[in-house]
């Protein structure tokens, strides 16, 4: 079972890795879109590190939901109803839950990843981070079973959907502007969501 | 970067806290980070906001007061500002009478104003908003974003306040907003890049032999890069683009802007507008009114954009009504 501890081990875990990965991102960004991704998300979840000390003790399903909400509020751009929508689904699927089984994991970031498309209206192989999310949560769905090895296949398959998608042209977001110059740019979404599955992993595995 | 300013991290405030300190009998700024008109809310008035990252200016923030917009949310440097500063903006103009979100067509602008809008009418005021998508060097199709707000959004703001000044119901202005739309089109080039502050380094390389075509107010790249011409040449290439959307004909009265995207000096400006007004003129087209300056800007960008508006008695009385803001002013 997962506790809210572990969940927020989680964000920490995504926040400090959202922080390394802050210039990268910003250079993934300023190829196909405006140069503010890493900047957004890193001021994003540096405010999610100020919320956690008073969310850590309580339900998970309160852990989410604050956590959209500040996102939705100090992250802008297209990443902060993005992600935020994603959290806010996340911990309403979760309810007042203290510890929440892989069934209700899944079920979760199936959730999440519905509030994602219904927000930002984008599909697989337009080249948004739904191309890294839609897979990862297939693989945590498929893997219920084994809770560690399914993680891991959500990181993987996060990534391997990212990758998939550099090639090709973007059809949503800023992006999608540059036509067929959008080929063969990693996709900034894609590339902070494969960060999201691999904190996800990586905290769960050292609790 | 070599830049005019403290840190990165409070230039928007800063900024704020100036405008606010310079103007004091036009707006007032309020938390969270958002310029309303002095005297707002009107009883009766529609409200009328707009609101985006910041870095454009004088857009959004020079343009509110009498005649134009009721507040502006402005984000930080070219991010969507948040739905809680639209929420709070619709509320402070809201004088009963609904209020008017004039959105620019950038995915983060649209979902940010799209929740505030939810949350607006779920505490009981009427919202409509309006998207301006006027930017032709970006393909409208299902396979993209679509346009991209561009300076067909000043002449809009314009327009659609003074109607709401005038005493115009939230359906009018809506539909007037509507109108300028879908007579509107804009395009734009750059000779430089902008340096976003936080980011710290130039958002995309260019030579000095090298030019932009079709470049966004980000600094998103265009339709092509290509060797430099000589402005006649350039301005060729951006109306030409205009004029083959099939809006504009011979006989026609327009509104010619002109606008700098930051970097540009006025003189090089004018040199444009002169070519602007000899293609049109050769094209039996008649330029009733203009716009030339730097009024929606990319930080530090040289370059310009060219924005026509297609002009009917209706359009032509609003856009000379009076206005008095920061940035523009006349008729008051």
């Amino acid at each position: 079972m997962i506790s809210t501890g572990d969940f927020s081990r989680f964000l920490e875990t995504f926040a400090a890795r959202i922080h390394d990965a802050k210039e990268e991102l910003t250079q993934l960004d300023s190829a196909i879109g405006d140069a503010d991704h890493g900047i957004n998300m890193d001021r994003g979840m540096t405010a999610i590190m100020e919320l956690l000390p008073s969310l850590r003790d309580g339900d998970a399903g309160t852990l989410f939901k604050q956590t959209g909400m500040k996102l939705i509020s100090t992250v802008g751009g297209a990443s902060g109803p993005l992600y935020g929508t994603f959290f806010l689904r996340l911990g309403t699927a979760f309810g007042t839950a203290t510890e929440i089984g892989p069934t209700e994991l899944a079920a979760g970031f199936r959730a999440g990843l519905g509030g994602v498309i219904a927000r930002g209206k984008a599909g697989l192989d337009d080249k948004t981070m739904v191309d890294a999310m839609d897979p990862a949560v297939a693989a945590l769905e498929a893997g219920i079973g084994d809770l560690p090895a399914a993680l891991d296949a959500a990181a993987v398959a996060a990534a391997v959907g990212r990758d998939r998608v550099t090639p090709l042209v973007a059809r949503k977001g800023r992006a999608s502007y540059l036509g067929e110059r959008s080929a063969g740019h990693q996709d900034p979404g894609a590339t902070s969501t494969t960060i999201l599955f691999e904190s996800l992993r990586d905290a769960l595995r050292a609790g | 970067m070599k830049k005019l300013i403290n840190t990165p991290e409070r230039e928007v405030d800063e900024a704020l806290a100036g405008m606010a300190a310079a103007h004091p009998d036009l707006i007032r700024v309020e938390e969270p980070n958002i310029i309303v008109r002095k005297d707002a809310p009107r009883p009766g008035k529609v409200g009328i906001i707009s609101g985006g990252g910041s870095g454009h200016e004088p857009m959004h923030g020079g343009f509110v007061g009498l005649g134009m917009l009721d507040a502006a949310c402005p984000g930080a440097v070219f991010t969507s500002p948040v739905p809680e500063q639209m929420l709070a903006a619709t509320k402070a103009v809201d004088g009963g009478a609904g209020v008017l979100h004039i959105v620019k067509n950038y995915t983060g602008d649209i979902m940010n104003f799209e929740i505030a809008a939810e949350l607006a009418q779920a505490e009981g005021i009427e919202v409509a908003a309006v998207v301006i998508a006027d930017d032709v060097a970006v393909k409208d199709s299902l396979y993209t974003a679509g346009r991209r707000g561009v300076g067909g959004t000043v002449l809009a703001e314009k327009i659609v306040g003074a109607a709401a000044e005038a005493g115009a119901d939230l359906k009018t202005v809506t539909a007037l907003c509507q109108k300028v739309q879908d007579n509107v089109r804009s395009m734009g080039m750059a000779l430089t890049s902008c340096t976003v502050p936080a980011a710290g380094k130039p958002t995309f390389d260019i030579s000095d032999a090298e030019m932009e075509i079709g470049v966004g107010i980000h600094g998103e790249p265009g339709r092509r890069r290509e060797a430099l011409r000589p402005a006649d040449e350039i301005v060729e290439m951006l109306v030409t683009p205009i004029l083959e959307e099939g809006i504009f004909a011979s006989g026609d009265r327009v509104l010619a802007f002109v606008n700098g995207m930051g970097g540009t000096p006025l003189i090089e400006l004018y040199v444009a507008y002169r070519k602007v007004n000899e293609i049109l003129t050769e094209r039996g087209i008649t330029i009733a009114r203009n716009l030339v300056g730097s009024y929606i800007t990319s930080l530090e960008m040289a370059g310009l954009s060219i924005t026509l508006l297609k002009l009917d008695d209706e359009l032509l009385r609003f856009w000379d009504a009076p206005v008095k803001t920061p940035a523009l002013r006349w008729g008051v």
